[in-house]
């Protein structure tokens, strides 16, 4: 049994400095609530991996916005101006990582992996500084586990237990990084009975989930 | 005709029935319109969809449901969604069957640049260089020349997505192919002359006989 949490306990677990995963896809499939409550709390320098920044005004962009970000690690900054505006004056590190090496570099790290070896990259600005491996004939860069103290996931339904069901393009990185962070928060859509989520349609079981925020009290 | 509807109708015939097809955002998604009915494919947005559909009717957009470039989609039946990293495998693990993407640059190696201007344009590589590495055939589409400047280089000067020769390149002018020896040009767009595509390139073309016009 999880104890469900409000949006503001939440990210009071989230002190200054730390790194943190934060699932999503251009906005889609990202803890709004959650986010919404760190811009309030205004906690600083912040390590966020993601796909992205999303797009102003939505999801991750609004930690960048209102400053709470010092490094960004994500594979597409494109579609957010201020974070790009900000990298080039310096006042946020990004580190570009192509989509399929990032998402597996943090499930490296949830899974016990020392590394993965891809191909993608190879031959590109990706590569430097990075051990080329040959297996079999082909050559692979060694990319590294991504750690983080948090993961901040979003599903579509939870059960009390923290057995975690994602919907449709809401899946992304959120099964990926509930692997992954030291301390697994999810902001889901429904909380219901154990039970009422199948065992075959579980994606994250709920043993990996450390908190659950509650829903809002007007039920939305 | 429109350059962006020739290149979207002319890639569109390379489609093969039956395929896992990814389409980039921008040009590369109008490809879609001009299918055929009778040929079936899968297109799958690496957002975590494969399987999908045109423009949800107004007003019954899911916010869950949307493409890599975050516009609202619909999922045809047979459609699967999954997570990122079941995407990137399928994309890296030669499941994907073509991939057609925009472009910035291409060159006689058959080499493609689309993920950065240094000092101008950072947006990153989001899945692209995972794309050209792991899709079984790689289509550039793209506008021939940037404000009359050629795109089709002897060699890019921009960063390489990846080390990979492109399957085909499809302009408004022409239809390329990069080859082992060069670059080939296959057909020339309707209202280009070999000479028009071989001035609004820089990199040199190999010409063997008539070259056929597109047909649209």
């Amino acid at each position: 049994m999880k104890h469900a949490i409000k949006a503001e306990d939440a990210a009071a677990l989230v002190p200054d400095g730390a790194r943190v995963l934060i699932g999503g896809f251009m906005g889609v499939g990202s803890p709004h609530r959650l986010i919404d409550a760190i811009v309030a709390r205004g906690t600083k320098n912040l390590t966020v991996i993601a796909n992205d920044t999303a797009m102003p005004g939505k999801g991750i962009a609004k930690l960048v916005s209102a400053g709470c970000v010092s490094t960004v690690i994500a594979s597409h900054i494109g579609l957010n101006p201020e974070t790009q505006q900000k990298m080039i004056a310096g006042e946020i590190d990004v580190d570009l990582v192509p989509q399929g090496t990032l998402v597996e570099r943090i499930r490296a790290a949830g899974v016990g992996l020392g590394g993965i070896l891809t191909p993608t990259g190879i031959g590109t600005l990706v590569e430097e500084g990075k051990p080329k491996i040959t297996v079999d004939g082909r050559d692979y860069l060694l990319e590294t586990p991504i750690h983080a103290d948090f993961a901040l996931i979003s599903a579509y339904r939870a059960d009390y237990v923290g057995n975690l069901e994602y919907a449709l393009t809401a899946h992304n990185f959120n099964p990926i990084m509930a692997l992954a962070g030291d301390t697994v928060i999810a902001e889901p859509h429904h909380i219901v009975p154990v039970g009422v989520i199948p065992p075959d349609s579980v994606k994250t079981p709920g043993i990996l989930v450390d908190h659950l925020l509650e829903r809002q009290p007007d039920g939305s | 005709m429109e350059a962006k509807e020739i290149i979207a109708r002319r890639v569109a015939q390379e489609i093969q029935p039956d395929t896992l097809v990814n389409l980039g955002i921008g040009l590369p998604s109008l490809v879609a319109n001009y299918l055929p009915n009778d040929v079936h494919v899968f297109f799958q947005a690496e957002n975590g969809v494969i399987g999908l559909g045109a423009r949800p009717p107004e007003g019954m957009e899911d916010p869950d449901l949307t493409d890599a470039g975050g516009g609202f989609i619909t999922a045809v039946p047979g459609a699967a969604s999954i997570d990122s990293a079941v995407s990137f495998g399928l994309i890296r693990g030669g499941h994907l069957d073509m991939t057609v993407l925009g472009g910035l640059q291409v060159d006689e190696r058959g080499y493609l640049a689309n993920w950065m201007i240094p000092g101008k344009m950072v947006p990153g590589m989001g899945g692209a260089m995972d794309l050209v590495a792991g899709a079984k055939q790689v289509i550039v589409a793209m506008v021939h020349t940037a404000k009359g400047a050629p795109k089709i280089l002897k060699e890019c000067n921009l960063p390489l997505t990846a080390k990979r020769r492109v399957s085909l390149i499809v302009t408004e002018m022409a239809v390329i192919q990069p080859t082992e020896e060069g670059l080939l040009l296959k057909e020339t767009g309707p209202d280009a002359s070999v000479d028009d595509v071989i001035s609004a390139t820089e990199a040199n073309l190999i010409i063997r006989g008539d070259v056929p016009r597109m047909r649209l």
